[in-house]
């Protein structure tokens, strides 16, 4: 809560000198970093002086993020069309270069922001050496960094509101996977989809980000407990405009809740194919789908059985 | 509450309002939150979801003597408490605390330093106000099939379970952990949740609230144990009845055979109950423990009476069994035979009944919260943090949770209790690891705040904070059952 002038001359002000970005480091030893929506709970493991350093490194690295993407935000809330738009940061750069090769639907850079900032942390921590584990976890969007002789084991929430894991995917060193986000209607940004919770395996986090929220928006069906408002009457500068968004999911029949897995498991199963995730895992009221063969996933369908 | 908007954010049509507080400018439709879900949009006002709390005392009515004059503050330093509710927390440790606040209180200067506490350490006592056998010493209590805490020991009139603490927030399975902290966050938030205790009852507990066990409300707290009543009415029962037994589940007691009957010189009856005798007139062990009669599992009470002696009872002998409650009661009267039959309540023992129950006050569920504030958030003090624990051991500290006074333990650390219906609302939150946050107040004379090597150049004047902060804070009015948080003496 620091203090801060009154931004009496908001317009036109090119330059404004905003707070540096929070921290605080969790009872575990976790890492809290937090400016404006963007909210990392990092984990890292190395030598005492090298994780000392990359935190500092961390909270170091986020310093002038929201400020440059901020200025590029018009054209990041763009849909992408036929021609990728520059960009002057590298991780606005990274946004569009992962919503890239969903531009058959409609996608704006912002799907894969979250990842893309959490990956742009992680980049720093690694530039410390001696870090043999990493972990960014942006809202979700987990970006990682794992020497090959290390394992990480990933709790899945189904509903943010009851923050407990129902699943769990393991990581090895040895595993391409180094980027993980889950979307879902209940998450942090809207969803077109009725899933609980898409879970994906990528190589790299922006990747995963976006080919969660693709799968996610894919499971949907129709039925009358789905309730939907367009973006834009809940958030007037939402990146979807006049699209509908789900804003509520009632109990479904299971043969909907099928109609809808299976939607989502195609899309995934194109993603797959086209070598842009390693695997996924889709959860619609108590159904799961999976999707992939990556090693984490076996982890993932051991959980998935009803605890 | 000051209007937000005009300082760090605009007014937009249709009731939008932007919000300047980080580069994002998020525009903020009425009801909903920004990309940060941190500020909202609260019929069309900038508001902050986790805002700092000032706590007013409101006693002496605020009269401007001269509006606009410039050193009037409407007695409002005077008069508010800075809580740490919404204070949050620094890092890394040895940071000042969020707020330091200087403040005169009945003209001491006075420091009172704020933070949130982040507590790994930190658990629950739950007394349940009940005579029933909610379920065995050191039994798991369950929530959600996960074990959250354990019975603890029966209490006179109550019955105690621990809940939380480290070994199920961080020592047991990821969920374990999350479960349990979420559970202690409801009943610290004073919300209802439903336990089962292992081989006992279905609990649903909320702090001031009667506890409802396996579905039934709780009404009143035992007037005392069966003996306890016995010596509580014997007299007012002498003359309108031949003999009383009141069943509990831990010492039921017989009014002739008891010291209390036997200095009324009441007649021996000849009526035996069952147990084991402890003294005469007090009997162990009666029945099993249970959801019926007196916390046993009896629901017909004649089936306490193990003889009747044909030499010393008589026909016609009125005898009244009650709970310990007088929720539950009979009144029978022996017949030729010796048998005992119901009959008409006499209206004197209708009112001694009646007035047992007037005796026992309502049942409820306390929740006092307990952690130890030890640890490192004590650098945010002070740069000697043994001064600081010390000067609260002596004394000369008051420590305040969100206003509400805590009970310091004995022995080392900063180990303390507090009522959570005594703290504001939503004072309580979490963090992943899971441990809760808990807002945290340590008030100290400003001169012993200086001795200690407490961080006076980052101390505030509250008119300063006010100005900063006064703004985004949530203003509340003091609880008159909490003592003003002044610094000792």
């Amino acid at each position: 809560m620091a203090a801060r002038e009154p931004l009496a001359e908001r317009a036109g002000v090119t330059e404004v000198q905003w707070p540096p970005p929070r921290r605080a480091l969790l009872p575990d030893g976790r890492l809290h970093l937090q400016d404006g929506p963007i909210d990392l709970v990092i984990g890292l493991e190395g030598a005492r002086p090298a994780v000392i350093q990359a935190r500092e490194a961390a909270w170091q690295g986020l310093h002038g993020l929201l400020g440059a993407l901020s200025r590029e935000l018009p054209v990041l809330r763009a849909p992408l069309l036929g021609r990728m738009p520059s960009f002057t940061h590298p991780v606005a750069k990274r946004m569009a270069e992962a919503a890239w090769p969903h531009r058959m639907h409609y996608v704006t850079p912002m799907v894969a922001v979250a990842g893309a900032v959490a990956e742009h942390v992680l980049r720093a921590i690694i530039a410390v050496p001696g870090i043999n584990l990493a972990h960014v976890n942006n809202g979700g969007d987990i970006a990682l960094h794992l020497s090959p002789a290390s394992t990480l084991r990933v709790g899945l929430v189904e509903d943010p509101a009851r923050p407990e894991p129902s699943g769990l995917a393991v990581i090895r060193g040895g595993d391409a996977v180094r980027g993980i986000a889950t979307s879902g209607w209940r998450g942090r940004s809207f969803s077109r989809g009725i899933a609980n919770a898409v879970t994906v395996l990528a190589i790299r986090a922006p990747e995963a980000d976006a080919a969660a929220s693709i799968i996610a928006n894919a499971v949907d069906a129709d039925h009358p407990a789905i309730q939907r408002q367009r973006a834009c009457e809940l958030d007037p500068d939402s990146d979807l405009g006049n699209l509908h968004v789900t804003t509520g999911v009632g109990e479904l029949p299971p043969e909907t809740v099928a109609i809808a897995l299976e939607a989502g498991r195609r899309c995934a199963e194109g993603l797959l194919a086209r070598g842009l995730i390693l695997g996924a895992c889709l959860r619609l009221q108590g159904s799961v789908r999976l999707v992939g063969a990556a090693g984490g996933l076996a982890a993932m369908e051991q959980a998935a059985v009803p605890l | 509450m000051v209007d937000r908007t005009s300082i760090f954010g605009a007014a937009e049509a249709g009731g939008i309002v932007r919000c300047d507080a980080c580069p994002v400018l998020c525009r903020i439709r009425p009801g909903r939150a920004g990309a940060c879900h941190r500020y909202a949009n609260e019929e069309g006002r900038l508001v902050r979801t986790d805002p700092l709390l000032l706590l007013t005392q409101t006693d002496a009515p605020l009269v401007p003597f001269l509006e606009g004059s410039e050193d009037w503050d409407g007695g409002i330093t005077r008069n508010t408490f800075v809580t740490a509710i919404g204070a949050g927390t620094t890092y890394p440790d040895y940071k000042p605390a969020p707020f330091i606040v200087s403040s005169q209180h009945a003209g001491v200067d006075t420091v009172t330093v704020v933070t949130e506490g982040i507590f790994s350490y930190c658990g629950l006592k739950a007394k349940i106000d009940t005579d029933r056998h909610l379920g065995p010493e050191a039994a798991r209590v369950m929530h959600e099939g996960e074990q959250i805490g354990h019975v603890t020991t029966a209490e006179y009139g109550s019955q105690m379970l621990s809940i939380g603490g480290v070994r199920h927030l961080t020592g047991g399975s990821k969920r374990e952990g999350n479960v349990t902290c979420a559970a202690m966050l409801a009943l610290c938030g004073k919300q209802a949740i439903e336990v089962q205790i292992e081989g006992g009852s279905k609990l649903i507990l909320q702090a001031g609230a009667a506890p409802i066990v396996n579905g039934v409300p709780e009404a009143r707290m035992r007037v005392g144990c069966g003996s306890a009543a016995v010596g509580i009415f014997a007299q007012q029962w002498q003359g309108h009845v031949d003999e009383v037994i009141v069943v509990d589940d831990h010492i039921t007691g017989v009014l002739t055979e008891h010291q209390a009957g036997k200095c009324l010189n009441m007649r021996p009856s000849g009526i035996r109950v069952r147990g084991r005798r402890s003294t005469p007139g007090r009997y162990f062990q009666v029945a099993h423990p249970g959801s019926g009669w007196g916390g046993t599992d009896v629901t017909d009470p004649l089936s306490l009476i193990e003889s009747i002696d044909p030499k010393l009872a008589w026909p016609g002998l009125r005898l009244l069994l009650t709970s310990t409650t007088g929720e539950d009661s009979l009144y029978v009267e022996l017949d030729e035979a010796l048998r005992p039959v119901p009959a008409a309540v006499p209206l004197a023992i209708a009112n001694s009944v009646a007035r047992i129950g007037e005796n026992c006050e309502p049942a409820l569920t306390s929740i006092l919260f307990m952690a130890g504030a030890g640890g490192s958030l004590r650098a945010g003090v002070t740069d000697n943090p043994i001064l600081l624990t010390r000067a609260v051991q002596r004394g000369e500290v008051r420590v305040t949770m969100g206003g509400a006074p805590c009970y310091l333990w004995p022995g080392g650390g900063i180990t303390i209790m507090a009522d959570v219906l005594r703290l504001p609302d939503k004072a309580f939150g979490y963090v992943p690891t899971p441990a809760l946050v808990a807002p945290l107040e340590f008030t100290l004379r400003a001169d012993l705040y200086a001795a200690m090597g407490g961080h006076v150049d980052q101390a505030l004047s509250l008119t300063t904070l006010l100005e900063q902060h006064g703004d985004a804070a949530i203003r509340s009015e003091w609880r008159r059952e909490n003592p003003w948080p002044s610094a000792p003496g």
